[in-house]
C-alpha cells in the first residue's frame, strides 16, 4: 500500500505548486496569527475551551441524552447512528419516505467520512454540495483535500476549466468573481428545485437541544429554509453543555479556521421550520469515535473542532497537500483520527510529521496534537504496524547504543569507512539522506578521543 | 560546588566533536566544574521517535544510572534534553532520582540562562546571523516564545547572541517554522523533509544572513548537507561556538 512518503515526494516533486499551495496556506495561518493576538484573552480562551470539552467528553453520554430530550421537545426528531452505514442508511429512508430525489448539502466532513455522497446516488437520489469548494470538488470528482478550504489545491485557471466544462462558462475564463456569479446562478437552480437540505453542525448544546452551523457563504441558511425537510448530521463529539460555552467556541472557531473574527452566518436551530411539511432531523453519529474516547491517551483528539488550524501551520501539510493522507480529515489532527480508526491501512501518517509541535501550539482547543502522533506511533510499534525492517534497524541501533564499546567501534567504523567509499557508492540509491544532501563531514577524532587525550 | 554532567549527543559526539568542545569551553569559562562521564552513549531518541518505545528503555535507564548523580545536566541539544525531560516519564517515572534528573537537565543556553544567571555576554561576532530556533527547544523546552502563542514575546538564545558587538541577528519572514529534519523523519519523507529545508535556507538568504546559527546541531546537520550540495555560501554554526570566544558572566 502507498504511504505518505510517497504521495508527499510526488506533491513536493511540481515545486512550483507546492510551494504556491504552501503560501496560500500560511497567508491563512498570518491571518489567524492577527486575529489570535487582536484579543488579549486568547490563550484563557484556549484553556477554557480545553477544560470544556474534557469536561463534556468526562460525560459526552448524559449530554447526549440531554440533548436528545431537549431537542425533541422542541419538536426534532432525533436519530442514533452507530457507524457510517447505519448514517447513511437512516438519511436515505428519511428521503425515500417522503419521496425526495433532490437533496442540498452543505458542508459536513462527517458525511464525507460516511461517504454518504456515493450511497445515496446509488439510490437515485441528486445530491448537490453547495459550498463552492465543495461544489468544486464535486464536479471533479474529488473529496475535499483540507476540512475547511476543500478546493485549496487547485489554482483559479484550474477552476475556469471546470466551469467552463461543466457549467458552460468562457473558455480561458479564470476571473475569480466571473466564476463565482456563474457557480452562484448554477447553485441558486439546484436550491430552488431541492426537497431537503442536508448541513453539518458545529456546536450541539445539550441544555436547549438546539444546534449551531457556521458557514460563511449562507448555503446552509439557504438548503435549510427553502425546502421543508433539514437533516443535520453530527458526530457525538460536537456537543456541548451549555449556550453560554458558544461564547468561547466562536471566538475560536472562525479566528483559528480562516483568520476572521467570526463567520459570516452563525445560525442557530431549535426547531423545523414553521411552513407546512416543515421537519428537523438530527443524527447522532459514533462511527468509531466512542472507540476512541475509550483510550486515555488519544482522548483529546475528539476535542477537535474542526477549523483547519493544524492543517494551515503544518509545514509537511502545506507541502504535501490533503491528498497525501488518503483520509478525509488530514493533516496533524487526521493522522490521529485516521490511524486510530484503521491502524494498518493508516500506519504511516503518524509518521508524516517532524514533530515540531506546531499543530499544538495552534490549536485552540489545545489537543497535544504532536505529543498524541509520538504516542500513536508506540501504538503502532506494538501492533506491529509499522514495517519489520524498521523494527529491526531500531532494535541493532538500540544494541549498539547500549554498549559503550560497541558504539565506540560503530562510530569510528563509520568515520573511517565513510569518506573513504567512492563517491558513486556513497550516495547510491540506498542512501535516502544523500539523494539532496552531503554526509556529514567525518571528523577522525571523536569528542571522546579528545576529551580522552586531554585526560592523559 | 556544583558539579555538571556533560551530555554530549551521540551523533555530536562522533560527527560533530568541535561542538562538545565548544561547550565545554564555555562551561570551564565560567568556572564551572564539568565532568563528562564516558560511559555515555545516546538518549534514546531516534528509536522512540520511532515508535520502538522498548528499545530506547534501556537507554533511558542507561541514562539515568549515569548522569543521576551530578547536579545538573548540561547538553548543547534542546531535543535531546526534551527527550529526557518529557519523554522519559514513560519508563522511569517513580524511580529513585528521576525526578532529581528531569529537572535538573537543561540545553546549553537554558542553562546559561536560567542556572548560570548569565546576564552579560562580552565579546565580538561581527557577522549577519539568521537564528534557527529548532522545534523541540522552542516548543517542548519553551527557549522562546513560539510564533503560534500570544504570550509576551522571550527568546534565551537570542538573549545571549544579540550581546554580541557587531551582530546582527536577521529578521526572517517566518521565524520558527521547522527545517525539516524531524530525527527519522529525514529519511522517511526525504522528500517534504528536503523540501522545508531548502525553504528554510532560502528565508536565511533572502534575511542577508550569512550564518544560520542555531542550538541543535541535528538541525544545523540537516540544512548544512543541502547547502553544501548547492554550494550555497552560508555557513552553519552551533550557538555554542559562537559563544565560545566571549566572556560570560
Amino acid at each position: 500500500m502507498i504511504g505518505h512518503a510517497e504521495k508527499a515526494a510526488t506533491f513536493a516533486a511540481d515545486e512550483g505548486r507546492a510551494h504556491w499551495h504552501d503560501q496560500s496556506l500560511w497567508f491563512v495561518r498570518l491571518k489567524r496569527d492577527r486575529q489570535a493576538e487582536s484579543i488579549p484573552e486568547w490563550e484563557d480562551l484556549r484553556e477554557a475551551a480545553a477544560a470544556i470539552k474534557a469536561h463534556t467528553l468526562s460525560r459526552i453520554a448524559d449530554y447526549l441524552e440531554e440533548f436528545e430530550r431537549n431537542s425533541r421537545s422542541n419538536g426534532i426528531q432525533v436519530h442514533w447512528a452507530r457507524d457510517g452505514a447505519e448514517h447513511n442508511a437512516i438519511v436515505h429512508r428519511i428521503l425515500a419516505d417522503r419521496g425526495i430525489t433532490r437533496l442540498v448539502k452543505s458542508k459536513s466532513m462527517l458525511t464525507e467520512e460516511c461517504h454518504l455522497n456515493p450511497y445515496l446516488e446509488a439510490h437515485g437520489i441528486e445530491v448537490t454540495d453547495t459550498d463552492l469548494g465543495e461544489r468544486i470538488v464535486q464536479l471533479r470528482h474529488e473529496p475535499p483535500s483540507h476540512i475547511v478550504l476543500p478546493a485549496i489545491h487547485l489554482k483559479k485557471e484550474d477552476i475556469g476549466e471546470l466551469f467552463h466544462k461543466e457549467l458552460g462558462t468562457a473558455e480561458g475564463a479564470s476571473d475569480p468573481k466571473y466564476l463565482t456569479e456563474a457557480a452562484r446562478s448554477h447553485l441558486r437552480q439546484k436550491f430552488m428545485a431541492a426537497q431537503a437540505g442536508l448541513t453539518g453542525v458545529n456546536f450541539a448544546i445539550a441544555e436547549t437541544g438546539g444546534f449551531v452551523v457556521c458557514t460563511n457563504e449562507g448555503n446552509a441558511d439557504m438548503g435549510t429554509s427553502l425546502p421543508p425537510v433539514h437533516i443535520a448530521c453530527m458526530g457525538i463529539e460536537k456537543i456541548v453543555p451549555r449556550t453560554k460555552d458558544l461564547a468561547i467556541f466562536l471566538r475560536l472557531l472562525a479566528r483559528s479556521a480562516t483568520g476572521q473574527p467570526v463567520t459570516t452566518y452563525t445560525t442557530h436551530f431549535h426547531g423545523p421550520l414553521s411552513t407546512p411539511g416543515g421537519e428537523l432531523h438530527v443524527v447522532i453519529v459514533d462511527n468509531g469515535r466512542s472507540a476512541i474516547l475509550g483510550q486515555e491517551t488519544f482522548r483529546r483528539s475528539l476535542s477537535c473542532i474542526r477549523c483547519g488550524a493544524c492543517m494551515n501551520t503544518c509545514p509537511v501539510f502545506r507541502r504535501s497537500g490533503g491528498y497525501s493522507y488518503g483520509y478525509t480529515v488530514p493533516g496533524p489532527i487526521g493522522s490521529l483520527l485516521a490511524p486510530l480508526r484503521d491502524p494498518r491501512k493508516f500506519a504511516s501518517l503518524p509518521f508524516a510529521s517532524s514533530l515540531c509541535g506546531s499543530c499544538s501550539d495552534v490549536c485552540p482547543v489545545k489537543i497535544d496534537l504532536h505529543h498524541e502522533l509520538y504516542a500513536l506511533r508506540e501504538e503502532l510499534v506494538r501492533k506491529k504496524a509499522v514495517p519489520l525492517h524498521k523494527r529491526m534497524a531500531m532494535a541493532v541501533l538500540s544494541s549498539v547504543l547500549a554498549r559503550p564499546w560497541a558504539y565506540r567501534l560503530a562510530g569510528s567504523l563509520m568515520r573511517w569507512i565513510l569518506p573513504r567509499l567512492p563517491r558513486d557508492f556513497a550516495y547510491g540509491p540506498w542512501n535516502p539522506w544523500g539523494r539532496q544532501r552531503e554526509l556529514p563531514p567525518m571528523p577522525q577524532q571523536s569528542f571522546r578521543d579528545f576529551i580522552k587525550k586531554e585526560s592523559e | 560546588m556544583s558539579k555538571v554532567g556533560l551530555f554530549i549527543p551521540c551523533y555530536v559526539d562522533q560527527m560533530y566533536p568541535q561542538v562538545g568542545l565548544a561547550t565545554l569551553r564555555v562551561l570551564r569559562r565560567l568556572g564551572i566544574d564539568v565532568d563528562f562521564p564516558e560511559e555515555q552513549t545516546c538518549c534514546g531518541q531516534p528509536m522512540a521517535n520511532s515508535g520502538c518505545a522498548e528499545y530506547a528503555r534501556p537507554l533511558a535507564e542507561r541514562f539515568l544510572r549515569i548522569f543521576s548523580k551530578y547536579d545538573h545536566v548540561v547538553a548543547p541539544s534542546g531535543s535531546c534534553v526534551s527527550m529526557v525531560r518529557n519523554h522519559y516519564t514513560q519508563w522511569l517515572e517513580g524511580k529513585p532520582d528521576f525526578d532529581h534528573l528531569r529537572t535538573t537537565t537543561f540545553e546549553l543556553c537554558e542553562y546559561l540562562v536560567d542556572v548560570a544567571r548569565v546576564v552579560k555576554v562580552d565579546g565580538d561576532f561581527p557577522c549577519k546571523v539568521g537564528l534557527h530556533m529548532s522545534c523541540h527547544g522552542l516548543r517542548e523546552l519553551r527557549l522562546g516564545r513560539s510564533s503560534e502563542l500570544t504570550v509576551k514575546p522571550f527568546n534565551k538564545v537570542r538573549l545571549l547572541l544579540a550581546q554580541l558587538r557587531g551582530i546582527e541577528l536577521v529578521e526572517l519572514a517566518r521565524s520558527d517554522e521547522c527545517c525539516g529534519f524531524g530525527g527519522t523523519f529525514a529519511v522517511n519523507e526525504e522528500a517534504v523533509s528536503c523540501l522545508m529545508g531548502r525553504d528554510r535556507i532560502a528565508d536565511h538568504e533572502k534575511a542577508g544572513a550569512e550564518i544560520i546559527a542555531g542550538f541543535d546541531t541535528s538541525c544545523l546537520m540537516h540544512l548544512d548537507g543541502l547547502i553544501r550540495r548547492q554550494n550555497k555560501p552560508l555557513r552553519v554554526m552551533h550557538v555554542a561556538e559562537i559563544l565560545e570566544g566571549a566572556k560570560l558572566s
